[in-house]
């Protein structure tokens, strides 16, 4: 299929950074407010999506060399790690540390090994949804 | 070590999180999953003895309190189901270097099957009940995989009706799950069991107790729910079909035994006589069918159906005997149908074909083949002193002492039509005149099927023989099954 | 409130029904989506409507709304979601292998069997 549509085109330049940048957000949010790995996940995808929209699957390769499969893979081993991560210490499997930490520009920032569980759920939605659009998408 | 007993649910995960880095390269694929499943099955084993020695083990996600975190409860009956899914899975990734076929190696089988394993041995372990919808959702995601890998046309047409029934299933699973929510207000299922006690509420707790019975029965394949079995079974390759048959249905079972034992105890007049209406039913059932069909790979399909009846008429009984009987019988069957699927792919494997009129003679030039076949088929009818003599016999005479006479001698008339569906594979299969192999360059190998075959095979011959040894084992599991104090006990002990 | 409720999760899965027992695979997706659908809004129903502040972590919060059912929906409709896809990639495969996306001629014998 060839499309050459120049709005297309041109806004999707701005707004798949637009996406992406709120979807970091939403991510970041998660924590305290609604948000998290998964929407931010979902998000993140829907970007990818405009941009395969707009520009052919092959480009987009191009522009974004990524493996899915080992980002899925990537995103499932943080999860996990995280998860066993008490189980080193001796705790109970799935416990969570956190702490107060004062960092430069940020202030006082509340840390917590959550983030890292959900930093492998963003991976993982991300790696799975674009696995499925790929091999639905992937052949004309 | 207070995380030990996560280690069959972690390890089998985490292989198949390293086996997905690499998906092409056949080695790292083949070796990786062998080591993985060879740790798994020694801590599933020594698991077996910490639990027997000091009781059941607890663990409660987060070190939140008991009714309030997700608890994981290794008691003898999880235990036990663990460490049989996790020996069959090691056989048939054995038996799969063979005949699973590269293509289907190279595009996610081994990380499917650890991952079903995963769910599979969650199911079992976990002490939650919404968190057993999400292991039911984890094995179900890695058996669709399993279920169109190689994409046949008729996998495809078959696991579309399979996926269907089981999101069908699954809806009605989070409905019950809710509903039961609303009247107990807890998940944790020793929670549950304490808390259904309290309220006292026979009428409604019945109600979701049938609505559970629907649910885990269409898992399980009961009387009126078997229906997508035969046809969504038959169209995997042989390894994915014993995986199936030999685990899937029975985590429908193991969710029936738990939930019958520890939540709706309260009218058994009532439940558990439609357990053991609907047990006879799915034997009649499952007789019917492996008496009707010529295909090899359905008249043992329709077995897991009859099989499935027993276990629950076991259940339904509830009584000591039949508890045992039902445990060993379960632990037996999963046993008995992986080797029974590997030999069936034998003989498939040897003559191209899966119509038993087109077979024969194969006694001449593979008697061992056919002798190692008459023991398994034997063990599955129950022929002393094979497994299937004990867990029947145990079971029939819990149903004797129930008072359930004639449903109990209708079990036992049921073993004829058994040993008469898979003696017919024997007679057709290996008597006779020598039929129509496939060509001699295409039986290369075949002994690298025979001989995980074969050692499962001896295996049950041991479980059967050695029964002696093993009964201590069923006793604990069976005592934790008609004591839910026990159960409650030990995972709200704080 | 829970009146209402209760036609608004009948109504779906009456639909829900409607769609799955229809010959076309994609109604019948759609169908399953509905279906769930329908058992999260039980489910929080069931977990008891309130008007309840929300269950955020803030201090000295009285009478706060039930967080379990809220928990339990996000992880169904995550799950139904990857159900959902995996279902739809199915049926794509199907009706190219299969060259047809009507249930009905998915029965019978295939010819080659």
């Amino acid at each position: 299929m060839k499309m050459n549509n120049v709005i297309l085109k041109t806004t999707t330049q701005v707004v798949f950074f637009i996406i992406f940048l709120f979807s970091i957000h939403i991510f970041l949010a998660g924590h305290f407010a609604p948000g998290g790995g998964f929407v931010g996940g979902l998000l993140t995808a829907s970007a990818l999506v405009l941009l395969l929209l707009t520009y052919d699957l092959k480009t987009v390769k191009n522009l974004l060399p990524i493996n899915y499969m080992t980002l899925t893979a990537v995103g499932l081993l943080l999860a996990l790690g995280t998860a066993s991560l008490s189980a080193f210490f001796g705790e109970a499997f799935f416990m969570h540390y956190f702490d107060h930490f004062n960092i430069p520009l940020l202030g006082d920032t509340e840390l917590h090994t959550a983030m890292i569980f959900d930093l492998g759920v963003y991976f993982v939605v991300v790696g799975v949804t674009m696995i499925i659009i790929q091999s639905i998408g992937g052949d004309e | 070590m207070t995380n030990f007993l996560l280690l069959p649910i972690i390890l089998p995960f985490l292989t198949a999180i390293l086996l997905m880095f690499a998906p092409k390269n056949i080695i790292y694929q083949r070796t990786l999953t062998m080591i993985g499943l060879i740790i798994t099955t020694g801590c599933s084993l020594a698991l077996i003895q910490i639990v027997h020695t000091s009781g059941i083990q607890v663990v409660t996600f987060g070190n939140w309190p008991a009714p309030f975190g997700i608890s994981m409860v290794a008691d003898m009956v999880a235990v036990l189901l663990i460490t049989t899914s996790v020996i069959i899975t090691l056989f048939t990734v054995v038996y799969s270097f063979k005949s699973i076929g590269i293509a289907r190696e190279k595009f996610f089988y081994y990380p499917g099957v650890l991952l079903m394993l995963t769910g599979v041995n969650g199911a079992f372990m976990t002490g939650d009940i919404f968190n057993l919808f999400v292991f039911f959702e984890v094995l179900l995601m890695a058996s669709y995989l399993l279920s169109v890998i190689g994409g046949e046309k008729k996998q495809l047409r078959e696991s579309m009706k399979y996926i269907l029934v089981n999101v069908v299933s699954s809806a009605l699973f989070v409905i019950t799950v809710a509903l039961l929510y609303s009247v107990v207000g807890t998940l944790n299922m020793a929670d549950i069991s304490v808390k259904i006690a309290e309220i006292n509420q026979p009428g409604i707790i019945t109600t979701i107790g049938i609505l559970f019975l629907v649910v885990f029965g269409l898992k399980a394949a009961i009387f009126p729910l078997f229906f997508w079995l035969p046809s969504s079974y038959a169209a995997p390759p042989v390894p994915v079909l014993a995986l199936f048959g030999a685990l899937l249905t029975k985590v429908g079972v193991y969710a029936i035994m738990r939930t019958y034992t520890l939540f709706f105890v309260h009218d058994i007049g009532y439940t558990h006589m439609i357990l053991l209406v609907l047990s006879v039913l799915t034997i009649l059932a499952g007789c019917i069918g492996a008496l009707s069909t010529f295909n090899v790979k359905n008249i043992i399909i329709y077995n897991i159906v009859i099989a499935v009846g027993v276990i629950l008429f076991g259940v339904a009984q509830m009584n000591d005997t039949s508890m045992i009987g039902a445990m060993y019988y379960l632990v037996h069957d999963m046993l008995i149908k992986a080797a029974l699927f590997f030999l069936v792919g034998i003989m498939i494997f040897l003559t191209g074909t899966e119509n038993l009129r087109k077979m024969g003679g194969m006694m001449r030039s593979y008697p061992s083949l056919a002798w190692t076949y008459l023991i398994a088929a034997f063990g599955l009818a129950g022929i002393p002193p094979l497994s299937g003599f004990i867990g029947k016999m145990l079971i029939v005479k819990g149903g004797f002492e129930a008072d359930h006479i004639w449903s109990s001698i209708w079990i036992l008339l049921s073993s004829l039509v058994v040993l008469l569906s898979v003696i017919r594979i024997f007679i057709y299969g290996f008597w006779g005149e020598e039929k129509r192999l496939v060509a001699v360059e295409k039986r290369q190998g075949y002994w690298r099927l025979y001989i995980p075959a074969t050692i499962l095979v001896a295996i049950t011959v041991f479980y059967g023989v050695g029964a002696e040894w093993i009964m201590p084992y069923m006793r604990d599991a069976a005592d934790v099954l008609l004591n839910p104090s026990v159960y409650t006990d030990a995972v709200l002990k704080e | 409130m829970e009146v209402l409720m209760a036609f608004v999760i009948g109504f779906l899965f009456m639909a829900a029904v409607y769609l799955i027992l229809s010959k076309s695979i994609l109604r019948i997706i759609i169908g399953t989506g509905l279906l769930s659908h329908g058992a999260h809004l039980l489910i929080l129903t069931m977990g008891g409507l309130t008007n309840d502040a929300p269950p955020v972590l803030a201090e000295g919060a009285k009478n706060m709304a039930d967080p379990l059912p809220q928990a339990l929906i996000l992880t169904a409709i995550v799950i139904s979601f990857g159900v959902t896809a995996f279902f739809l990639v199915l049926a794509y495969r199907a009706y190219q292998e299969l060259g047809t996306d009507n249930i009905d001629e998915l029965r019978g014998k295939l010819k080659d069997d």
